[in-house]
């Protein structure tokens, strides 16, 4: 790309003569086929924003599910709603939240080159994503307990409002909405899975020494990784727990 | 032609140059290469195995259908067979074939760049696919697949025995080799052009393969989270496309079609871009409306996502959204036109080498014409409402996925044979085997057309005795139609070993990929090239090479 | 025009911002959490979803302009990349939708 070297003869000359290839002093992360660190890190952001938009259309997916089925079923949606424990939902949110600034705060760590605070903010990355996995826990646990997971032993009757009066709702596609949930939740978590496996690899290969200012790639798309897995529970949160809260 | 004196090419006789082939041997060089021209090797062959797989599972439908009774295979057989055809056929052969084997090998070279910008990537994606290729191939010997490639629930979900979580897993990975494969390439053409290789002297292949990256980088996901979806309704009950519990089966149809109607587009549009270096080349001349060609492969890129619900005319769908989605299947026909009448328009006046590559280019612009215009009839409402889930539509996509892709496929990969090897193919078996191809294969699916438009419904293992003409006449072009295919598979080794050497660029052809040697090195170029010419630019590549005789 | 899109940015000191600015950002964002979970409870009528899509949507915004560093130094085409993942997921639920809103049968 940043190549100004001769210009190569008419078009039809062809480009065989054996060339000695001047390789300067190559940064060690910098793999052979590129012809600068700029361009490496350029080619990995694309990479990591077009993955991203890949993650964006796979819950798209569900969300799109979500979206028609909610129309549709709308009474019984906000009666599954209502069974959703919101002060979880809530504490994981805030969770998500505190630990995507520790995500950015990890990648100015890195990028002024302090490894110390650059594993520490890792770290904490992880044990926050591991808590938000542990409160998630809890509530599938709940669900468990209330019948509420979906198959031959889910029950959903009884539904009362805050002024004592039965909601009518149609317990199948109460389930439906139970579906949706465990799958769009279940989908995120398994995200958040990966994420913290991730983290826990950077956090080991920070700790080592293996990020200086001139190469934190890893860092940064880990980063927008987690980032993105953080703004779809932006959206789940009041798509799925808090519909309908002020009947 | 002989090698010239002043010519820099290597003379043919001295030691062979290092070249991607012979830099590195062993097993180990190969499964754990990270060069895309390697890679690309890897995938021609794996695709090639599945191809013969799928190949034989069409022979065995075509067989069975050579009586009016349903003799050779049983009912349920007959459905497992012509769902493995499918499904093979599509995700493993179809929607890899070009950019992974051609576009692999070529993206790079053609830009100018050293490697894919994710070679371990690139590699990851190879694995994924055999992966997926072999979990398949699993399922498929533990009984096998019945529901038809589309999976559709609820009897995916619901009601058929056969294992569709293995082969969705199966496709799922298939689909993230796909999406790893389209990632790679984008990057590489944002980030690794050479310089003076600007957008608008990007050779249309390239242009093609972008527009492809992206469908399957937009649509492959949602195809994914939908066989995860039908995954968990069938493991633990999670009833998204459940009816009884208010879900919507058609839901499923829309979704999987969001994707798997753009997929036909991610199979046919590296093939058009093929179409295009091959008539630029054997016309000598550069491609009329250059960036007319190259926006259409956007243009069909976005315009496929628009459409898929004509797949679903009759399945239920509003009427009021049959008629936007009809409307807006019309808009894909102009981007399509765009290219026939441009490639047309070269052609006008151009002085044609019918070499074995033009030939099939020939059958691409016909068969793809065929195959695009009954696919306008498909989005009527009027004329689908008839033919839907008849041999009308199976002789349609046919003759886009088989007369379009395999066309634009074979072409390219005896064009780009002499690049890749080093070695030139038998021009006469190949002009003998794609005469076969093109015959054979209008044999084959022309008269579907005819026995759609009198009622013969798909997927059917009898049929009435009054259709067994016509079905005889589809199975003995489907011979032909093998033979075909057998021919280049032998020829194409046969030239391993015994092919002319050719030279650098045999066929006088503009493009950066003929500046290197053949077959290149491992790096492509040994000095990174700098573009100072536009795309296609023949005339003002010397005249007197034009008269090499193709056959040597 | 490809040139400049591949090498005008040297975008090597792209974090702009200060500890201090993301710690901000982060209370911003619990704060519309906190708002978002006490408008569920007052009664809007319709508005309800709107209102909770908008605060989402204010709090991805945030996230992908000041932690994901889409805005300032980043080049164009991370944006269009961005936009280019909503605008086909928009497809997809608005032609979606084009068929479910309108079956008569409902």
């Amino acid at each position: 790309m940043h190549d100004s070297r001769a210009i190569p003869g008419p078009a039809s000359t062809t480009t065989t003569q054996v060339a000695t290839a001047d390789h300067e002093v190559h940064n060690p992360a910098l793999l052979h086929h590129f012809a600068d660190a700029q361009q490496q890190k350029n080619a990995a952001s694309l990479g990591m924003w077009l993955f991203l938009v890949t993650e964006i259309m796979f819950f798209g997916g569900m969300f799109c599910a979500y979206l028609i089925y909610r129309l549709a079923h709308f009474n019984a949606f906000a009666a599954g709603s209502q069974q959703l424990d919101i002060k979880m939902g809530a504490i994981n949110t805030a969770v998500l939240i505190v630990s995507s600034v520790t995500v950015v705060l990890a990648v100015k760590a890195a990028e002024v080159g302090k490894r110390k605070l650059l594993t520490g903010y890792l770290v904490v990355t992880v044990l926050l994503g591991m808590t938000f996995l542990v409160v998630k826990g809890f509530e599938y646990k709940e669900k468990f307990e209330k019948h509420h997971v979906p198959g031959p032993s889910f029950n959903f009757t009884d539904k009362f409002d805050d002024n004592g009066k039965q909601i009518p709702v149609n317990s199948k596609e109460a389930e439906l909405f139970f579906s949706l949930y465990f799958a769009m939740t279940g989908m995120h978590a398994l995200h958040m899975i990966i994420g913290c496996g991730l983290f826990g690899t950077l956090a080991v290969l920070a700790w080592k020494g293996h990020y200086a200012p001139s190469y934190f790639t890893p860092i940064e798309n880990a980063g927008l990784y987690w980032h993105l897995v953080d703004i779809i529970w932006i959206y789940l949160f009041p798509l799925l727990y808090l519909i309908s809260r002020h009947s | 032609m002989a090698t010239k004196a002043a010519s820099p090419v290597i003379p043919v006789n001295q030691t062979p140059k290092l070249n991607y082939l012979n830099n590195g041997h062993g097993l180990k060089s190969w499964l754990l290469t990270t060069d895309h021209k390697r890679i690309a090797l890897l995938y021609l062959v794996s695709v090639s195995i599945f191809f013969f797989i799928g190949g034989i599972f069409a022979m065995l439908i075509r067989l069975e259908l050579l009586t009016p009774e349903g003799d050779l295979l049983s009912a349920d057989n007959y459905n497992k067979a012509f769902t493995q055809h499918g499904m093979i056929m599509v995700f493993f052969f179809l929607i890899p074939v070009v950019p992974a084997v051609l576009g692999n090998f070529l993206v790079p070279l053609m830009i100018g760049a050293k490697d894919l910008a994710f070679p371990r990537i690139n590699l990851l994606s190879w694995y994924l696919y055999i992966t997926a290729g072999i979990l398949f191939l699993h399922c498929m010997l533990n009984g096998g697949v019945d529901t038809g490639w589309t999976f559709y629930s609820p009897f995916s979900t619901e009601y058929t025995n056969t294992n569709i979580v293995e082969a969705g897993i199966a496709v799922f990975i298939a689909g993230f080799s796909s999406i790893f494969t389209g990632l790679n390439f984008i990057v590489t053409v944002h980030r690794m052009r050479a310089p003076g290789m600007t957008w608008d002297r990007l050779p249309l292949f390239i242009w093609a393969n972008y527009a492809t990256s992206l469908i399957m980088i937009l649509g492959t996901p949602v195809i994914a989270i939908t066989i995860v979806l039908v995954a968990v309704e069938r493991l633990f009950h999670l009833g998204i496309f459940d009816p009884r519990l208010g879900g919507d089966p058609l839901l499923f149809q829309h979704l999987f079609w969001f994707y798997s109607h753009p997929a036909v587009y991610i199979m046919i549009l590296p093939s058009m871009g093929v179409i295009s270096e091959l008539i630029a080349c054997f016309a000598r001349k550069r491609i009329f409306g250059y960036k007319f060609v190259a926006i259409s492969s956007m243009a069909i890129a976005v315009f496929g996502f628009l459409v898929w619900a004509h797949h679903m005319f009759v399945a239920g769908i509003s009427l009021y959204a049959a008629m936007i989605f009809s409307f807006l299947s019309f808009s894909v026909g102009v981007p399509s036109a765009v290219k026939v009448f441009n490639w047309t328009a070269t052609l006008y006046k151009a002085s044609i080498t019918y070499a074995t590559p033009m030939l099939y280019a020939f059958g691409f612009i016909g068969l793809f014409t065929i195959g695009g215009l009954t696919g306008l009839m498909l989005a009527t409402i009027g004329i689908d409402v008839h033919v839907t889930d008849t041999y009308f539509v199976v002789a349609h996509f046919h003759y886009v996925m088989v007369g379009g892709v395999l066309m634009g496929y074979l072409g390219g990969l005896h064009f780009w044979w002499p690049k890749i090897t080093g070695r030139m193919y038998p021009e006469g078996w190949a002009k003998l085997s794609a005469l076969f191809v093109f015959v054979g294969f209008n044999l084959t699916f022309f008269p579907q057309f005819i026995l759609g438009y009198l009622g013969m419904p798909r997927r059917y293992w009898q049929y009435p005795p009054e259709f067994q003409v016509l079905n005889v006449l589809s199975t003995a072009g489907a011979s032909i139609l093998a033979v075909g295919y057998l021919l280049p598979m032998i020829y194409l080794l046969w030239s391993l070993r015994y092919g002319p050497i050719a030279d650098a660029n045999p066929w006088n052809a503009a493009g950066l990929e003929w500046k290197t040697s053949s077959p290149p090195p491992t790096f492509n170029f040994d000095e990174t090239p700098v573009v100072t010419w536009e795309a296609y630019n023949y005339d003002e590549i010397p005249e007197k090479e034009l008269e090499a005789p193709v056959a040597r | 025009m490809a040139e400049h899109e591949d090498t005008t940015h040297v975008e090597h000191e792209h974090t702009t911002h200060s500890q201090i600015f993301y710690i901000a950002i982060g209370v911003a964002l619990l704060i519309l959490t906190a708002t978002t979970a006490a408008v569920a409870f007052v009664n809007l009528g319709p508005l309800n979803p709107v209102v909770a899509l908008l605060i989402a949507t204010i709090k991805a915004a945030l996230v992908v302009i000041f932690f994901m560093h889409v805005k300032g130094a980043s080049e164009k085409l991370t944006s269009a990349v961005v936009v280019s993942g909503f605008f086909f997921l928009a497809i997809l639920l608005t032609l979606s939708l084009a068929d479910y809103l309108t079956r008569s049968w409902r």
